[in-house]
């Protein structure tokens, strides 16, 4: 499809985008609010973002939510992948419908369901709640979301690549460091990226699986909000926000360069010959 | 056959093979899988007063007279207190129909919305995209939590409706059914419009100028040609935002109200607030059951998409 817009058109998408982005426009303005009753805006102030240094529950919840993060999405990166490579390269092996229905079913299971049945299982086999567990939960989840990102990577890029290394003797682990992984990269950041976010962002799940000393930020959230809506957590929100926000568009940005840069290099390379 | 590229050289390199598959295999087994197996066994387990709160345990330190005992202990009786109680069927009722009505009012704006991205020039494509992405990377708390300020009472949609003079009472949609539709619709709707978006992107335009060049009507050629072709995006769309509504937590427990029943929310307060823990297992084996047929349904699209792109 490539014919112009109509007013239609443009109105649809007016109105889609406003939708969309309104809710989170009016919260980070609300939190630049001077006023204590968070809808009656009472002069510029940053007050809230202050408060929030000094507020020590919340910077613990946000050092554990940090911690969390950076494991679960390291480990779920790899295991995902590992999940992705299952998927698309070893052609069929018994029990594969078994594997990728594992895979795919997570990303549509309801929240509450994961969480209960992961808490009932670490108290079978004895695991005391809290860090541990939080983040086993968090591994399992979001290296499925790694796994079909890593996938639609795998499933679009020239596999003449890595039959050239192979029939020049290059051994297989080895053509999987030089080759593969360095194709598959982008999409492996991204599978981090998105892990990460995931981890960061769960309620549900962590409110399940986590113990005494592992509370983490959207579960402090949560319990103030359910106190009704205040100025702090505007601005604990808007910085979430915030670093989710550039993450994403910085990542998008280096991804399109390094497409550039592929396409460049290919460019040139079909020209040498 | 993709794993022609790389046969099996010799022994060791069938073990690596069966070492990668086995990774991710068993964690998945572990972890995803075998859980729901316990869900099933403490569902039909009595509740009790202990640590853990539900009996019998199997005790295998009896040998096979604690196996017997275990067995003899498992009973279908939270079922049935499923089907007594009101609460809980109506629950799993009022799930199916918010989360139906929901997955439609998504449908109705993400399509003019899909609609409008693939007909944009090209170089704004990839922005548009971005644009719907975005939102989905920010916490689900916290843009249901932006909806509270502007649902409330004396939130920001009332001052400036109550401000322009359209209403001159408050409306009171917080904590009602309709705040649960707005915030299904909100949260959900990306998913909605990115496969209707890819399959919309694809269509052949020569499709519709043939259709035109033969005199059809805008709306005929839409209804007869850009709708039917887009179906794969519609059905996925609509999977992906009903199988996560059914089940949602956080969306009706900040915005609904007492009378807003949905199964997640009973479940989490079953949980949580009564601590029972089987009769909350069973919530989820029933809960599982509802879904197991759209879930099938959409792992078999998925799977068939991956077998199509190889």
């Amino acid at each position: 499809m490539t014919r112009g817009l109509s007013p239609f058109n443009i109105v649809s998408l007016t109105f889609g985008f406003a939708f969309l982005y309104l809710p989170i426009v009016l919260l980070v303005i609300y939190s630049f609010n001077d006023s204590q009753l968070v809808t009656v805006w009472g002069g510029f102030s940053t007050r809230w973002y202050v408060s929030l240094f000094h507020n020590q529950q919340l910077l613990e919840a946000a050092w554990v939510t940090i911690r969390v993060g950076v494991v679960s999405a390291t480990l779920a990166t790899v295991l995902g992948t590992l999940a992705a490579l299952t998927l698309v390269r070893m052609g069929r092996f018994r029990g594969r419908t078994l594997f990728s229905g594992m895979v795919y079913a997570p990303l549509v299971m309801p929240e509450v369901i994961t969480g209960l049945s992961m808490l009932l299982l670490f108290v079978a086999i004895g695991l005391d709640r809290g860090f541990v567990t939080l983040t086993l939960a968090h591994i399992t989840f979001s290296m499925c979301f790694v796994a079909v990102v890593v996938q639609s990577r795998l499933l679009s890029f020239d596999r003449s690549l890595e039959e050239a290394a192979l029939d020049l003797g290059c051994t297989p682990a080895r053509t999987f460091f030089v080759i593969t992984l360095p194709i598959i990269a982008p999409a492996i950041v991204s599978g981090w990226m998105l892990a990460f976010t995931l981890s960061i962002d769960d309620l549900v799940i962590s409110q399940f699986t986590t113990g005494p000393g592992a509370t983490t930020l959207p579960m402090r959230i949560y319990s103030s909000v359910r106190l009704g809506v205040k100025p702090e957590i505007n601005a604990i929100c808007s910085i979430l926000i915030a670093i989710v926000t550039t993450g994403v568009i910085i990542a998008s940005i280096a991804t399109k360069r390094a497409e550039a840069e592929r396409l460049k290099a290919e460019r040139a390379a079909a020209a040498g010959r | 056959m993709t794993d022609a590229a790389l046969p099996a050289r010799d022994g060791a390199s069938v073990w690596r093979r069966r070492a990668l598959i086995a990774v991710p295999y068993l964690w998945l087994l572990v972890l995803f899988l075998a859980p729901f197996f316990i869900v099933l066994k403490i569902s039909l387990s009595d509740t009790v007063i202990a640590q853990p709160p539900y009996e019998p345990v199997l005790d295998l330190a009896n040998g096979w007279q604690g196996v017997k005992d275990w067995w003899a202990g498992l009973d279908l009786e939270n079922y049935g207190l499923l089907f007594e109680d009101e609460i809980y069927w109506r629950s799993y009722l009022s799930s199916l129909k918010i989360a139906a009505i929901s997955t439609f009012l998504a449908l109705l704006i993400a399509y003019p919305m899909a609609y409008g991205m693939a007909r944009a020039p090209k170089s704004l494509r990839p922005t548009l995209l971005m644009a719907v992405i975005l939102p989905f990377w920010t916490s689900l708390l916290i843009r249901v939590y932006a909806w509270i300020g502007i649902l409330n009472p004396e939130g920001l949609l009332n001052q400036l409706l109550l401000g322009v003079g359209l209403i001159s009472e408050p409306l009171y949609i917080m904590n009602t059914e309709t705040a649960v539709y707005i915030g299904i619709v909100y949260s959900y709707l990306p998913f909605m419009v990115l496969p209707l978006y890819s399959s919309l992107e694809k269509l052949d335009d020569t499709l519709l100028e043939a259709a035109a060049d033969l005199g059809s009507p805008p709306w005929k050629s839409f209804w007869q040609i850009t709708f039917p072709l887009s179906l794969p995006g519609v059905i996925a769309g609509c999977f992906l935002v009903f199988i996560p509504a059914v089940g949602e937590f956080v969306i009706p427990d900040l915005l609904g109200g007492s009378e807003t029943l949905m199964i997640g929310k009973t479940l989490y307060n079953e949980f949580f607030l009564n601590r029972d823990w089987p009769v909350s297992s069973a919530l989820a084996v029933l809960l599982l059951l509802v879904l197991v047929v759209p879930i099938a349904l959409y792992n078999n699209i998925q799977a068939r998409e991956l077998e199509a792109a190889k």
